[in-house]
């Protein structure tokens, strides 16, 4: 099939980018969206352009670092996958495609498509951990008994890949989606107990602190996740704040 | 109680509390509205209580007061904050394949209900203000009824009554169950919650439509 594509292009963090109109031919509806743009950059580089930059690295939807807003989506109109799952099947011969960064004041554009999610890293840093002695009498996690239930919510939310969907997807931009599966991931286990009242406070803090946005509970967030984490555990997350806040 | 209003999740949850308490009191004022339909004199007798009881006047009215402003003081900050955090906008933004309208536009919704709520101050309660307080005029137990028939006698009037209420159960529809979720309730009653909120986005403000409308048309 043949396309047009509409491409953010910005030098580096400092310029100003602007959407840039490519064409392309013969794409077989079997490639991922990035083959497709393998392609394009193949052909960029071979006309001695420069090609597209964009984030990518497992290719197999478990890593979280491939991005793209499509057509307005993050990772496209498909759901339940990332960009490099998404196959050039859902889209149609003559069909135009916008491609862009993920947009949010706490995810600057650093070249392209490429953008700066480090701001994650930070709210993660902030208290996604615990705390444990590993100077040789390091307690066997399976030695603590976890109930099947809670065990399989901390399993879900831990399958969060970082990758900003939610952020992407969110009318504001907010957040809450992503801080709340890895304020959960350990609420739920008696391993979190310990640093329970700290790390809810110092992760949503550090959030604040990045300039993300307030949930309006659009829930636009759990629709473009690709791990279909659930506006659960944003209403766990709040639960655990106002827990602590109440504590002081 | 260290984060009193300075962090995303306290700011929306005073956000979800104002909401609840306005959720009460539109409740109770319609209950008493509909009496109107039923009973001039009950209306009247309510209406009577309801103004002169030093409670409701000075305790219970400047609180109410107090939860709208916050409310959508708190609103408009929310809002300027939001976009904020979307500095540079996307050339192409679906925001409908994710996400309802009503969702989306809670502050178009809100600032409708707010203009309502301007030209209701100024219909109701500053006459009201004014009869009791500044022209300190004698209590008359029967003027209810009458004023409040004599309000819908306008179409403008009534049809800005009709467009406010049903923009209010659009901010309702998805404001219900949204106040539960920040409130951190979701479990195994939200689908009930989910029912009971759509229910009663849609009972409230169309029973308050069908008052107005009632009276509109019983003058004629
Ligand atoms: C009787 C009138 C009103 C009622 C019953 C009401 C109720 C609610 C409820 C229950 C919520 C959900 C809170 C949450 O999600 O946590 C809400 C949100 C909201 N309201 Fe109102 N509201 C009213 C008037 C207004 C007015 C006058 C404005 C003015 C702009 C407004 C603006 C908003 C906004 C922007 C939100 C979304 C904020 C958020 O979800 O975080 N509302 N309202
Ligand atoms: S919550 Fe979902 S969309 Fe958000 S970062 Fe995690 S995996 Fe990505
Ligand atoms: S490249 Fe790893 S998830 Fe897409």
């Amino acid at each position: 099939m043949n396309l047009k594509l509409k491409i953010w292009r910005q030098k580096d963090a400092d310029s100003a980018g602007k959407m840039v109109d490519y064409e392309i031919s013969d794409v077989s509806p079997d490639m991922s969206f990035l083959e497709m743009l393998d392609v394009l950059n193949e052909d960029l580089i071979a006309k001695g352009d420069d090609p597209v930059e964009f984030d990518h690295d497992c290719r197999e939807g478990i890593c979280g670092a491939c991005s793209l807003q499509i057509n307005g989506e993050p990772h496209g109109p498909d759901r339940g996958v990332t960009t490099c799952q998404l196959h050039m099947r859902k889209f149609k011969d003559g069909d135009t495609i916008y491609i862009e960064p993920f947009r949010a004041k706490a995810f600057p554009v650093v070249k392209d498509l490429i953008v700066d999610r480090s701001s994650f890293d930070r709210i993660q840093q902030a208290g996604g951990y615990i705390s444990v002695n590993t100077s040789g009498n390091t307690i066997d996690a399976n030695a603590i008994p976890v109930n099947k239930h809670d065990a399989d919510k901390a399993f879900d939310a831990a399958t969060c890949i970082g990758c900003g969907a939610c952020v992407a997807a969110c009318k504001n931009a907010s957040a809450m989606l992503f801080t709340s599966a890895k304020v959960s991931q350990f609420a739920l286990l008696p391993q979190g107990q310990v640093e329970a009242t700290d790390r809810v406070m110092n992760m949503v803090r550090q959030m604040d602190l990045e300039g993300f946005g307030n949930c309006t509970n659009t829930g636009a967030c759990e629709i473009e996740c690709p791990k279909g984490i659930s506006l659960e555990n944003i209403a766990r997350m709040n639960r655990e704040y106002l827990a602590a806040s109440l504590k002081g | 109680m260290s984060g009193l209003l300075n962090t995303s999740i306290a700011r929306k949850i005073a956000m979800a509390l104002s909401g609840l308490f306005l959720i009460i009191f539109l409740t109770q004022h319609f209950v008493i509205n509909f009496t109107s339909v039923v009973s001039p004199e009950n209306f009247n007798e309510i209406s009577h209580f309801m103004g002169t009881n030093a409670l409701v006047q000075f305790l219970l009215q400047p609180v109410l007061i107090f939860g709208v402003v916050f409310h959508f003081v708190m609103g408009f900050a929310l809002e300027l904050k939001n976009r904020q955090a979307r500095n540079a906008k996307y050339a192409m933004y679906k925001g409908s394949a994710n996400a309802s309208w009503v969702s989306r536009n809670m502050i178009i919704s809100g600032m409708v209900v707010l203009a309502f709520l301007g030209l209701h101050f100024y219909d109701f309660w500053v006459p009201e203000m004014v009869y009791k307080y500044i022209e300190f005029n004698p209590e008359d137990p029967a003027r209810y009824f009458p004023e409040l028939v004599h309000k819908f006698e306008s179409p403008v009037r009534t049809g800005i009554y009709v467009v406010s209420f049903a923009l209010l159960a659009l901010h309702l529809w998805h404001g219900f169950q949204s106040a539960f979720q920040t409130m951190g309730v979701n479990n195994k009653y939200t689908p009930a919650i989910k029912t009971l909120g759509k229910t009663f986005a849609v009972v409230i403000p169309f029973g308050f439509v069908f008052i107005a409308l009632f009276h509109h048309f019983n003058q004629f």
